[in-house]
């Protein structure tokens, strides 16, 4: 009934707003967070705003639940029914702009010069998507944790070594205090595996995909680095660090309730942590020798291919744009706004401000994951292939599999194009 | 049979219409489409034209091939032995990946092995996941047929009695049926959790915490029973009305001649239940088979078919291929097979429980 009510206000606003509602094209938009009150509303002032700015377009907003929002992307592309404007995935976008559900934007490159890399969504050398936040991935762990366990604490620009990292953890669980020494948050299925632990296999010097060619796994992700990476995946939970099977409940409340030394979790749950603890330090992602890397990019928006109106709609999008709405998004939600510049507008991002380490590390240790329509099947590969290693499945058997099915996906489609 | 058919009939198939309009636009027609798309290498979404694959589909689900791996010798032939005496095995990893020598075995992985004579033979898969969701399928079936057919005639016996209150009693055992099956998942999850689950809190309460407590569902040991068990219970109820259906059309006539000749409850239920039940069996046996084989909802919520492969199973397998890895044609080719193992399953069922002359 609220939402309805904020709906027909906003509709009612709009008509008012600008007597020239009459002439004005509409354009639809579809959105992911239908569960999210927040986001929504901020999303719902964004297109008032815009709609009352000029007098040629007309945004109206259908949000979906998460869950179902690429489900419904995909059949909506199939029954040839999409809207204008619709929200990606990062990590998806190519696949979508490979399959011809979206067309580039029509937005100056000069424009967004100054966002965080992670926020562009470039395929094909054109810009697809652009996001108005990234979302960032830290060690959480607590001042007082590293004191008593004698550990140095590591920097952006010194990160923790593969063997620091390794000493914390032992000296963590030697401790006693902890039921884990590491929350890694296997119990979040989905793309938190490929978002959250891909960046360990690059940081070994292996990848998903060969980015060099994107037509093979073969090498980066059964290669001798890789190996030697799921080898050590296998050991954090062989040796006790960490859980191959985690309980939600633990991964939401476990570190804050002292369960865990160190948890490798994103900045959407850091607020929850400051909360808990008055010396919270979000850690920088250790070196395994080919540097730190953490996942970037989160949901972005574009423009579905069927558009009448692409023109309108890379409006709406570069009216989206503006500091004060990557601001509101943060401030509304704890993301990452896009630009340094409104990062300074923001509470916990500006100089100073509780979160804005993860700004840092955006900017410092932040990788996309491999841009390539073949992502979507081969981030489903990758999970599994984790997940059985963390079970006890071989290492290498399990990464030569996961290279076979992924080659033979990008072998059915005919190499995505490349 | 034939006659009724071709006999005037307007009103039957008026009323036959809408339901066979609605399984022929919703079932058969999809199925036809399945069969078509398995030839294919059509994707769930895709800019490029679908091509006719032929058998490929088929051959790379069902590829199989037996290795027996002979043991490295030296230049002179003599088997290399390592520090305990025995003889040294290439990998299988040497054979199957990139080896011109055994062009027929590449790709292929381990399914199981076993040790036959001298040197271990191995039986290699093309497709190793497929390979155990269908074991773990006939597993499932072979368990819960007998199994939850059995336990539904036993509640059904007990209930079909006039006693006071006994709708109570009916109301209790069919509830589970009427709650979805996703939301009964869900709860045997935090039943079956590692950690503070009901389960392992009361065993560890009823044997004074001797027991270890298990994580039911992140065993690969223990995950595909918890799940025929949960399972179980769920949809014992509904096949419960069955039985009692049956029970009910069964002659009150014939309880009381035998009253009069002086049976005893076993030769009761021997020579009066039982063969009244006929039917019914026949009918409960075929349905509970068929949904047994369809197993999904389960898997999906509480496992995703982990661990270790322990709970895959084929409807799994289809629907995480087509969508989940929008490869229509594989998740096409899955239903298929599928379709031919039930229809071949009931052909049998039919055969061994038809009427004797």
């Amino acid at each position: 009934m609220s939402k309805f009510g904020t709906f027909a206000g906003i509709l009612l606003a709009t008509t008012l707003s600008s007597g020239a509602a009459f002439a004005q094209t509409t354009l639809s938009m579809w959105y992911h967070g239908a569960g999210s009150e927040q986001e929504v509303s901020i999303l719902n002032q964004i297109t008032a705003d815009f709609n009352a700015s000029q007098s040629d377009w007309k945004v109206e907003l259908q949000a979906f639940p998460q869950a179902a929002y690429n489900d419904s992307i995909v059949a909506g592309a199939l029954a040839g029914n999409l809207p204008d404007i619709v929200d990606v995935d990062g990590p998806v976008m190519p696949n979508w702009a490979w399959a011809g559900y979206l067309q580039p934007l029509q937005i100056d490159e000069t424009k967004i010069a100054s966002f965080l890399p992670g926020t562009k969504g470039m395929w094909d050398g054109k810009l697809y998507s652009i996001g108005l936040w990234d979302a960032a991935i830290s060690l959480v762990t607590r001042q007082s944790i590293l004191d008593e366990l004698g550990l140095r604490t590591p920097t952006l620009e010194q990160p923790w070594t593969k063997d620091e990292f390794m000493d914390a953890l032992s000296k963590a669980k030697a401790s006693g205090k902890f039921e884990y020494a590491l929350d890694l948050g296997t119990a979040w299925t989905g793309e938190w595996y490929p978002y959250a632990f891909s960046p360990f296999l690059q940081s070994f010097g292996g990848d998903i995909i060969d980015r060099s060619t994107y037509k093979t796994a073969e090498g980066v992700l059964n290669g001798d680095k890789a190996v030697e990476f799921g080898t050590w995946w296998q050991s954090l939970f062989t040796d006790g660090y960490a859980e191959a099977t985690q309980d939600p409940a633990a991964r939401d409340a476990g570190f804050n309730s002292g369960k865990y030394a160190f948890s490798w979790n994103g900045n959407w749950a850091a607020l929850g942590t400051l909360a808990a603890f008055d010396d919270v330090l979000f850690l920088p992602a250790p070196d395994f020798g080919n540097g730190p890397k953490i996942g970037a990019a989160s949901w972005q928006f574009g423009v579905s291919a069927k558009s009448a109106h692409p023109d309108g709609a890379s409006k709406f999008i570069e009216f989206a744009l503006q500091d004060k709405y990557l601001a509101a998004y943060s401030n509304g939600i704890g993301l990452i706004p896009a630009t340094a510049s409104a990062a300074a507008m923001t509470e916990n991002y500006k100089e100073g401000g509780k979160l804005a380490v993860f700004y840092g590390l955006s900017e410092k240790q932040a990788l996309v994951r491999p841009v390539t329509p073949s992502y979507v099947v081969a981030a489903k590969v990758f999970e599994k292939a984790l997940a059985d290693i963390a079970k006890g499945a071989p290492v290498a058997d399990t990464l030569d599999a996961a290279v076979d099915e992924i080659d033979a996906d990008i072998e059915k489609n005919g190499d995505y194009g490349f | 049979m034939a006659s009724k058919f071709t006999r005037s009939n307007r009103v039957g198939w008026l009323m036959a219409g809408p339901a066979a309009l609605l399984i022929a636009v919703f079932v058969v027609l999809p199925f036809i489409f399945a069969i078509g798309l398995s030839f294919t290498n059509q994707r769930l979404i895709s800019p490029n034209p679908t091509e006719f694959v032929g058998l490929a589909n088929y051959e790379q689900l069902l590829g199989i091939g037996v290795l027996t791996l002979e043991p490295e010798r030296d230049a002179a032939g003599a088997v290399l032995r390592d520090a305990d005496g025995a003889p040294k095995y290439p990998t299988l990893r040497s054979v199957t990946r990139n080896n011109p020598d055994f062009p027929q075995f590449a790709g292929m992985r381990e399914w199981f092995s076993f040790q036959l004579g001298e040197h271990p033979t191995y039986v290699l898969a093309r497709d190793v996941v497929f390979m155990k969701a269908i074991v773990n399928t006939f597993i499932f079936v072979i368990v819960v047929a007998p199994v939850q057919a059995g336990l539904a005639l036993g509640l059904a016996l007990l209930i079909n009695q006039r006693l006071k209150g006994i709708n109570l009693f009916r109301a209790i055992y069919f509830m589970p049926v009427v709650v979805s099956i996703v939301v009964v998942s869900l709860l045997w999850r935090f039943i079956y959790d590692g950690s503070s689950g009901l389960l392992n809190n009361l065993l560890a309460a009823l044997s004074f915490g001797a027991l270890p407590r298990i994580d039911w569902l992140g065993e690969p040991s223990t995950a595909l029973g918890a799940i025929i068990a949960m399972s179980i219970w769920q949809a014992v109820g509904f096949h419960m009305v069955i039985w009692l259906s049956g029970l009910q059309t069964i002659s009150p006539t014939l309880y009381e001649a035998a009253a009069i000749e002086g049976s005893s409850k076993w030769q009761v239920f021997r020579y009066v239940t039982w063969p009244g039940l006929r039917n019914t069996a026949v009918l409960i046996l075929i349905v509970i088979t068929m949904q047994a084989f369809a197993l999904f909802s389960q898997i999906d919520v509480m496992t995703g078919g982990g661990p270790l492969d322990s709970t895959q199973t084929i409807v799994f397998q289809a629907v995480e291929r087509g969508y989940g890895k929008q490869d229509i044609s594989g998740g096409s080719t899955i239903s298929v097979i599928l379709f031919v193992i039930v229809f071949s399953i009931s052909l049998i069922q039919r055969y061994l429980t038809r009427e004797k002359q």
